[in-house]
């Protein structure tokens, strides 16, 4: 086992791992982080998306040493407080979700889409999601759940 | 990036497969690190191997070079889902990802250097590579997806050679240098067919160095599961009266096209495109490949600039 710290959505960790850890095990089976999902483990589905430095990434497909440091947002550290972040509270608005099996990989998707891009045009929005996939609903509810994400953070943020 | 090597032909079908989704095309494993789902849903765990960090570039060579089965280790989107599907087992990995200066790009005089551990995502969004050439920053963009973008890297993707893998064609049509550790090679003379380049066992690829092009465009159509090219054509005008194509994808592994070169920039309707090793596989026939390279090529002229 291999010592290692990183911070997830905030708080800092000292934990032992196995070289061949994957990120998001460790954030599924030892910081009981469960809302990052493991949907395909084939690097197709999106599903384990998280926050890496910022930058959407698959959690599947990164191993837990080479999060050594890094800041980690998962889906439960998106919102701050008790209220809804607001592209939660679009995917809710809009029905972007009927299992809610890809959600966290898709809101977090669209977190790390909407902080280099923060108004997608409808094409911008299916090329970020591009590495996401929804099996249950199709992509047009999704697609304006993240219209409205980021017209109300625009709405936020001037 | 991966060693010179170190992927045989099988690989490449079975993450193909993989890529498809046909999981149950893989050996079940032994044993699983999950326990408490139940037989059915066990999941495959990577034999176990060594993590080490390299600080510079002469340490990781030096580290290739003592270890048994050892592989680099930048963004791992092809090696960690290589690692997970137990296509490959290797002793060591060495994690280059932190050395200082891996990832720089800036001008060297009028050329332009992008080092190894640059990510697509910094060469797409990265002004001065598109102010350079605009095929090789809208190459980076269409690679694979967002997530991909994020993580994986121009020298990863070199080294390793896929025959639909995207920076390739953009390296060879480009007429690029790969500078190593050991020494500087040529575009014409690195790529040696699939998942094959010159690098030696112990060789790192420090970044490419790339001659500023006239104009330049990539077209690509891309296999719908898997972002890779089904086939991708890459054109340039290296100097007045200069041209390159390069073309990956569609055949055994990036290859130049001398009649799409003679062509000049234009797309004249008789042009065909004619090569020993086309892929002829589950995703497409090989006339199908074929007939998209030409469409490609006439697409990328309309888009030079």
């Amino acid at each position: 086992m291999r010592p290692i710290s990183l911070t997830v959505n905030g708080h800092t960790h000292a934990v032992d791992v196995e070289d061949r850890t994957l990120l998001a095990d460790l954030l599924r089976d030892q910081l009981h982080l469960t809302g990052t999902h493991v949907g395909c483990d084939t690097s197709q589905c999106g599903c384990c998306t998280v926050l890496m430095d910022g930058d959407a990434i698959k959690s599947c497909t990164v191993l837990a040493v080479q999060a050594e440091g890094a800041h980690i947002t998962t889906i439960e550290g998106l919102a701050q407080g008790p209220d809804l972040h607001p592209i939660q509270a679009a995917f809710s608005q809009c029905h972007g979700l009927q299992c809610g099996f890809c959600t966290p990989g898709m809101i977090m998707a669209t977190a790390g889409l909407l902080s280099h891009t923060p108004q997608p045009t409808e094409a911008q929005i299916l090329e970020g999601l591009a590495g996401n996939l929804c099996r249950c609903t199709g992509y047009i509810h999704i697609v304006e759940s993240v219209k409205l994400a980021a017209q109300t953070l625009q709405e936020k943020s001037a | 990036m991966t060693r010179h090597g170190c992927c045989g032909h099988r690989l490449w079908v079975n993450l193909r497969f993989d890529h498809a989704g046909f999981l149950s095309a893989f050996p079940s494993p032994a044993t699983s690190q999950r326990k408490g789902l139940g037989d059915f849903f066990e999941r495959v765990s990577m034999y176990p191997f060594h993590y080490q960090k390299a600080n510079s570039v002469a340490q990781a060579s030096a580290a290739l070079a003592r270890s048994g089965e050892s592989r680099l280790l930048s963004g791992g989107m092809t090696l960690i889902p290589s690692l997970k599907h137990r296509l490959i087992q290797v002793d060591e990995l060495i994690d280059i990802s932190g050395i200082p200066g891996l990832s720089d790009i800036r001008m060297q005089g009028d050329q332009l250097w992008i080092g190894a551990g640059a990510t697509h995502q910094q060469v797409a969004q990265h002004a001065q590579v598109r102010a350079f050439s605009t095929g090789l920053a809208d190459l980076a963009g269409l690679i694979g997806d967002p997530q991909v973008r994020a993580r994986g890297t121009l020298g990863g993707s070199v080294a390793n050679n896929d025959p639909a893998a995207d920076y390739p064609a953009a390296v060879l049509g480009l007429a690029a240098s790969i500078v190593t550790s050991h020494r500087e090679i040529a575009a014409d003379d690195f790529f040696k067919g699939m998942f094959a380049t010159a690098l030696a066992p112990d060789e790192v690829i420090e970044g490419l160095r790339f001659a500023h092009p006239l104009k330049s465009a990539y077209a690509k159509f891309r296999h719908p599961a898997t972002g890779y090219a089904m086939a991708g054509v890459f054109v340039a005008q290296t100097d007045a009266g200069a041209w390159r194509v390069a073309v990956t994808g569609a055949t055994d592994g990036v290859s130049r096209w001398p009649e799409a070169e003679a062509a000049a920039g234009q797309s004249p309707a008789d042009l065909r495109f004619v090569h020993d090793g086309v892929l002829d596989d589950i995703h497409a026939p090989a006339a199908y490949r074929t007939h998209l390279v030409s469409l490609l090529y006439a697409q990328a002229v309309t888009r030079l600039s």
